[in-house]
This record gives structure tokens, C-alpha cells and sequence, in this order.
């Protein structure tokens, strides 16, 4: 009798191991992790071009994770992407003049919006908007900039990099 | 589906509404003949013993009974029912009432002893733990082995082996035991008991009983009717005594173990000098 | 002479896949019947599951390490290594985790599986209990499918952590990668439904595969002490035959 009890609790055991590795994996491994950050405020950000910048996407001071990104969509009078940036509550003392910028990890690695800070004694409350920001870098741009190297490559990835020139409609990769 | 004949098998004395009843069976394993169209009525509530040479499929015989094997032809009736023709439930059943001794015991190896015997009631009926313990050590006690209700299989010597799957074999109470070689390996004091228990099973409880078995004289002690197998038929039937008067050629050499009659003692072969190699060298 | 049937490796084998298929259909059909045997089926996910878990921690560890020390160096031709974690976590819960698992499965349980169940059968356990009118199929062959299909996602679970482990151990402890970099970009390019659960998916079928083999080699298996090895080795080849070509098939339709 007390030798089946002993495998029915190891059986037991390890089971629960199983499913609390599962659990592990599921939570602490993957994006589900990004929304199990508590509180949090938004900001919104225009930018030209966002690249290949994905929903949940992290938001990153000085490379450390404050964010993620919550929502994406094109604006359709002025026809430029509206990011919607969900800042951890934590990170409440970010100055309202501060840049926003979409990064790429490394060369090929994913897209990220990394936030400059500013000097501004006032700070973002929810819902401000982030008014300096600069577009992603399009390696296709880049490429072509310093093969071609005509001036018209020259200057397009100029005004890129320049940042709020909303007139012109993002080139959409 | 058909009914169960009710003409008495050919030769037999007429046995009233038997237990068993088997009609024009014949079964050929690998190009042998086994049984050619064997008729043979087991009555209820007796010890019927089979004899017969090694070989001459005696076990086979109960496997078509328990409807392990289906045979080529014939009918196998066991309480009303012809095994041949039965679904898988209602064969399962009809094996709920049927112990079987299997010639090598056949015991589940993983489990002890106690385990063993109790397999069978655990399986099918829903008893508290306290009436499965007293039933299973109540047959341990009748063959002996109540003290060894905790070993496992391969602690066991041959003769305790036997004895366990004998104590699994009965442990329901069935209607039916069949006891395939149930004396092998046993010392004479664990004989006699057996051989005790087995009539005393059969007596108190008015079960039937099919005794395959080959020690004449323990034998002769419990069984009510003997049929002798030989030769895919059968040779002969009758009561211990009659049969070991030896009136006919087949219980005359079986009975007093001659290696010449008509039972041969060699499987069959091709011929011995020719297989040694030795048919032209003598010439 | 040349209509003379030849025996022929094709239809043999084509004949044993469809036997196989019938065993399958029979041992589901046993399920409810089996569930009466729910102690036993307790007891084989402890033979087959817990007692496996040594073997596919160690494994899972290792080729964790591995990855870390392959993976890294590869990406830092790149100047990726920040992608050491992503990359790490997503050969081991698509492919790695699920199809190791399944191959040391096959080796650890599936051999004894087919061992025990066709010595059962050599030495006439299987005929005794079917004349106590016990149906083996769902006394002895479906706990142990059940048990096989429990037990495979939750050691894959435990292997994919352990790899985990392992890559962090490599990448961040040892080659210095930083421990911010790893998680997050891992975190950020993960989704748990199309690489951790299907992963999960992937291995309920090893699962089912890999124990359907075991247990249909050892039902069948000649009775003799030859047969029982014969049996052994066949459920190592098919099993790891078969879910590999299972893996291509499902990672073509399912992710
Ligand atoms: N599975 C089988 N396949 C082919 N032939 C078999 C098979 N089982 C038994 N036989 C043959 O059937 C014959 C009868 O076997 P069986 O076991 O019934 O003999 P038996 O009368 O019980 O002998 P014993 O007294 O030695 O136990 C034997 O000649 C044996 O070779
Ligand atoms: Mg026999």
C-alpha cells in the first residue's frame, strides 16, 4: 500500500513539474511576459516610417525596456504612422521634451522605439504626445545612399533622418 | 443462431444436459492433424479427467473450450452457448465463470502473489479491500502458500508457482475450473492436498471440473469419468476403473506406459536411419 | 517463375502500417473501457514520464549549452548575438524540444514498452488475462498510450526549460552576453501560441506516434526471446522514422 501511494505522489510530482515548465515557458519566455507589467500610461508618437516596428514591440531607455509598443495605424488625413507607445508606470519622470526614434537591434535585428531623454523640468503625463521623433532607417535607403551615392539617394535619406517632414507620404516597404 | 444439439455424442452413454458439449470438431495446426470430428459431452457437477500422450492436444482442446482457438469445424457448446460463434463480450462473459489453470501457470509477473490471485476479483467486482484480502488469503491457505502472499513470481520454486495460479484459478468461485496439469512439480504431501481440494471444490460448491492431467494414479483417486485423446480421436471413455482394466490396445499401452501399441512414442518423422544418414551404408 | 509472389519490403511494409493504423482505431476504442484501469494508467505515466525525466533534464541541459555555444558564435558574425535568446528558444519549442524529446522517448520508454508488453505475450500474461476476461487492450495497451501521450508534451516542456537554462548559462554566465539583451529580445519575438503551443501540439503526436509503435511492436511481437528483441529495435527505427517525417509534415501545415 505505502509503495503505490509513493508512485501516485510521484506521478503527481511530476506532473505539476511538467505543467509548471510549460507555465514557465509560456509566460516568462514569451511576448505574454511584455503584459504582465502592471500599470502603465500611454504616449503617442508620429513618425514617417516605422519600418518593420511590430505591436509589442519594446520601448527602451538607454537600451533598458520601459515599454512596449501598443498600437500601430496609419493617420488618414496626414497619412503618417500613429504609434501608441505603453509606458510601465515606473517610468513616470520621462521630460515632455524628449525624442522618440525607431532603432534596429544590431543590423537585422528587430525594430525598437528608443526614447531620448530631454532637459524639460515638466514631465509626460498620459496621452501627451511625443512631438521630436525620427523614422526608422531603411536599409534598402541606406544601401542605395552609399552605392549609388547619387544626390538624390543623398538627400532622401537626409530627410529621413531629419526627422518631422510630414508632407511627404511614408515609403512604405 | 443454431441450438445446441441434444443427441448424445455417438458412443457416449447419453449424459443428460452436460456442461459441454462438443460436436464434429476438427483442427489442423501447421498441416497436423489435431482433432478429426471429435464428439464429446463434459456433464455438470463431476470430475471428467483428459489423458491422453503428449502432444496429442489435450491443451488444445481446452483452448477451444475457453474459445482461445477457434477450430476448423464443429461445434463447442459450454453452457448453452456455442463458443465459436460468440462476440468478444459475451465471451468474456462466459470466461468470468470459467477458471483456468494454464499449463505454465502463466502468472503476472509484475505483481505478488497476493496480487495474483486477487487480480481477478479486482477486476471484476467492486469488493472492499477487507473481503478481497480475506478471499484472497483464504485460497492461498487452502494450497498452502498464505505465508508467501508477499513475494513476487520469480521468488516462487515451480511447485509453488503451480500452486498459486491454482489459488487464482479458483479464487471466484467459478462454475467451470479447468486444470491443466495441475500435479506437475508437486511432492507428494502438496499432492494429496490438491487432490483433496480439488474434489472438495467440486462437492461443496457443485462445480464442474475438467482435470487434464497425466499421473493415472492420482487421477484415479477424484475423477468420475475418464476420456483417454489419441490420434485426433477418442480412444476411450469410461470410469477410472473400467478404463484401467485395459480392455482396448490404446488403454492397455497408455496405462501401463509401453513404448509398442498404437500410440507411437516418436513425433512424427521421417525415417530414423534415412535422417542419420545411415539408409545405404548398411546395404 | 517471375508471377510467383516475391516477398516485397513495399507491401510489407504498407500491410504493417495499416495493421498498425487497425491497432490504433482498437486501442481508442478500448479508451473507456481503460479508464476502470485508472490506477494503472497512473502508474505508467510514473514509468514512462517521471522516470524519463533524468535523461531529458541532462539532454535538455546539454543541448541548451550547445545552442548557446553554436548560436553565439554564429550570430557574432553577424553582430546578433543580442538574438542569442530568440534564436535559442525558438529551434528549441518549434523543432528541437518537441523531436529530441520524441527520439530519447523512444529510446528510454518505448523500448521497455515493447519489451515489457511482448514479454507479456512470450510468456502467456496476455492469454491469462484475457481467460480472466480482462481485455489487455485496455488493461495493458491503453494506460501506456494514454500514459505516452500525457507524459510527451510535459517532458518536452521540461527539456525546452532546461535548454533554456542551458543557452542562458552559456551565453549570459560564461561568454558574457548581457542578461537584459537576452530576455527581452526573447520576450519581444516569442508568441505563445504559435511557437510554444504548437510546439506543445507537435509533441502530443510524437506522443501518440511513438507509443502506438512501442506498443503495437510488443502485441505483436513473436513469442520468443529473438522476436522480443527484433521487436526492441523495430520500435526505435520506426519511432524515430516516424516523427521526423511527422515533424516535416506538421511544421509544413501547422506553422
Ligand atoms: N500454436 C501452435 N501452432 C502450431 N501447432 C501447435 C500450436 N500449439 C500446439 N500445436 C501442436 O498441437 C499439438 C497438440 O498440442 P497440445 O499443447 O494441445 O498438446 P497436449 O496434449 O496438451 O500435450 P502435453 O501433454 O505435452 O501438454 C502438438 O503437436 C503441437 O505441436
Ligand atoms: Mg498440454
Amino acid at each position: 500500500m505505502a509503495q503505490r501511494q509513493s508512485f501516485q505522489i510521484g506521478t503527481g510530482l511530476f506532473i505539476l513539474l511538467g505543467f509548471a515548465a510549460l507555465a514557465y515557458l509560456a509566460t516568462q519566455t514569451t511576448s505574454v511576459a511584455n503584459f504582465s507589467q502592471g500599470d502603465s500610461y500611454d504616449l503617442k508618437a508620429r513618425f514617417t516610417n516605422v519600418g518593420q516596428l511590430k505591436l509589442r514591440a519594446p520601448v527602451k531607455i538607454a537600451g533598458v525596456r520601459i515599454g512596449s509598443v501598443a498600437n500601430v495605424v496609419l493617420e488618414p488625413d496626414k497619412l503618417d504612422a500613429l504609434v501608441t507607445l505603453s509606458i510601465d508606470k515606473r517610468f513616470s519622470k520621462i521630460p515632455d521634451d524628449s525624442a522618440a526614434a525607431v532603432f534596429t537591434s544590431g543590423l537585422l535585428g528587430d525594430q525598437y522605439v528608443a526614447i531620448q531623454p530631454g532637459g524639460s523640468p515638466d514631465m509626460f503625463k498620459n496621452g501627451d504626445e511625443v512631438i521630436l521623433t525620427q523614422s526608422s532607417m531603411q536599409l534598402e535607403e541606406l544601401i542605395g545612399k552609399y552605392l549609388v551615392g547619387s544626390g538624390d539617394a543623398a538627400k532622401n535619406a537626409g530627410d529621413k533622418a531629419a526627422g518631422a517632414d510630414k508632407d511627404k507620404p511614408p515609403a512604405k516597404p | 443462431m443454431s441450438t445446441e444439439p441434444q443427441a448424445p455424442a455417438a458412443g457416449n452413454a447419453p449424459t443428460p444436459n452436460p456442461l459441454i458439449r462438443i460436436r464434429g470438431l476438427s483442427t489442423v495446426l501447421n498441416g497436423k492433424t489435431i482433432f478429426d470430428k471429435v464428439d464429446l459431452d463434459i456433464p455438470r457437477g463431476k470430475i471428467t479427467a483428459i489423458m491422453g500422450p503428449s502432444g496429442t492436444g489435450k491443451t488444445t482442446l481446452m483452448r477451444h473450450i475457453t474459445g482461445q482457438l477457434a477450430p476448423d469445424a464443429g461445434e463447442v457448446w459450454v453452457d448453452g452457448q456455442n463458443v465459436v460463434k460468440l462476440d468478444r463480450a459475451k465471451l468474456f462473459a462466459l470466461r468470468e465463470k470459467i477458471g483456468y489453470l494454464f499449463q505454465n501457470s502463466a502468472l503476472l509477473t509484475d505483481y505478488s502473489v497476493f496480487e495474483n490471485v486477487a487480480f481477478p476479483l479486482r477486476q471484476h467486482l467492486d469488493l472492499p479491500e477487507v473481503l478481497v484480502r480475506n478471499l484472497v488469503l483464504t485460497k492461498l491457505q487452502a494450497v498452502g502458500l498464505r505465508g508467501a502472499a508477499e513475494l513476487t513470481p520469480h521468488e516462487l520454486s515451480g511447485g509453488m508457482i503451480r500452486r498459486v495460479a491454482l489459488a487464482r484459478a479458483i479464487v471466484r468461485d467459478p462454475m467451470l475450473i479447468i486444470y491443466d496439469e495441475p500435479f506437475v512439480g508437486l511432492d507428494p504431501i502438496a499432492l494429496n492436498q490438491i487432490l483433496k481440494l480439488i474434489r472438495v471444490l467440486n462437492d461443496t460448491l457443485g462445480i464442474t471440473s475438467i482435470l487434464v492431467a497425466h499421473e493415472l494414479a492420482a487421477v484415479r483417486l477424484i475423477a468420475d469419468s475418464i476420456f483417454l485423446i489419441a490420434g485426433g480421436k477418442i480412444a476411450a471413455h469410461g470410469t477410472p476403473d473400467e478404463l484401467a482394466r485395459g480392455e482396448t490396445p490404446w488403454t492397455k499401452q497408455f496405462f501401463t506406459g509401453a513404448a509398442d501399441g498404437p500410440v507411437p512414442f516418436q513425433y512424427p518423422a521421417p525415417d530414423y536411419a534415412t535422417q542419420l544418414g545411415l539408409a545405404g551404408a548398411g546395404a | 517463375m517471375s508471377t510467383v509472389r516475391k516477398p516485397s519490403y513495399l507491401v510489407d511494409g504498407i500491410a504493417q502500417v495499416g495493421a498498425c493504423g487497425l491497432f490504433l482505431l482498437q486501442i481508442l476504442a478500448a479508451i473507456p473501457s481503460s479508464l476502470r484501469h485508472i490506477k494503472e494508467t497512473i502508474r505508467q505515466v510514473w514509468f514512462v514520464g517521471a522516470m524519463s525525466l533524468t535523461i531529458i533534464m541532462t539532454c535538455g541541459l546539454f543541448v541548451g549549452m550547445v545552442l548557446g555555444l553554436q548560436l553565439y558564435y554564429v550570430l557574432s558574425i553577424f553582430g546578433g548575438t543580442a538574438a542569442l535568446g530568440t534564436v535559442v528558444s525558438l529551434s528549441l519549442y518549434r523543432e528541437l524540444g518537441p523531436v529530441v524529446t520524441a527520439l530519447l522517448f523512444a529510446g528510454r520508454a518505448g523500448t521497455s514498452i515493447t519489451a515489457e508488453i511482448g514479454l507479456m505475450r512470450a510468456t502467456d500474461q496476455i492469454s491469462a488475462m484475457e481467460m480472466m476476461a480482462v481485455d489487455p487492450l485496455a488493461y495493458v495497451v491503453a494506460p501506456r498510450f494514454i500514459a505516452g501521450v500525457i507524459a510527451m508534451p510535459l517532458l518536452a516542456c521540461v527539456f525546452n526549460a532546461l535548454g533554456i537554462f542551458g543557452a542562458h548559462l552559456v551565453g549570459v554566465s560564461w561568454l558574457g552576453l548581457d542578461n537584459g539583451t537576452f530576455w527581452s529580445n526573447m520576450t519581444s519575438s516569442v508568441d505563445v501560441w504559435k511557437d510554444v503551443i504548437n510546439g506543445v501540439w507537435k509533441s502530443v503526436a510524437f506522443g501518440a506516434v511513438c507509443t502506438l509503435i512501442a506498443t503495437f511492436q510488443g502485441y505483436t511481437t513473436a513469442p520468443t526471446s529473438e522476436g522480443v528483441a527484433y521487436a526492441t529495435t523495430r520500435t526505435v527505427v520506426f519511432s524515430s522514422i516516424a516523427t521526423l517525417a511527422l515533424d516535416f509534415v506538421m511544421t509544413a501545415f501547422l506553422m
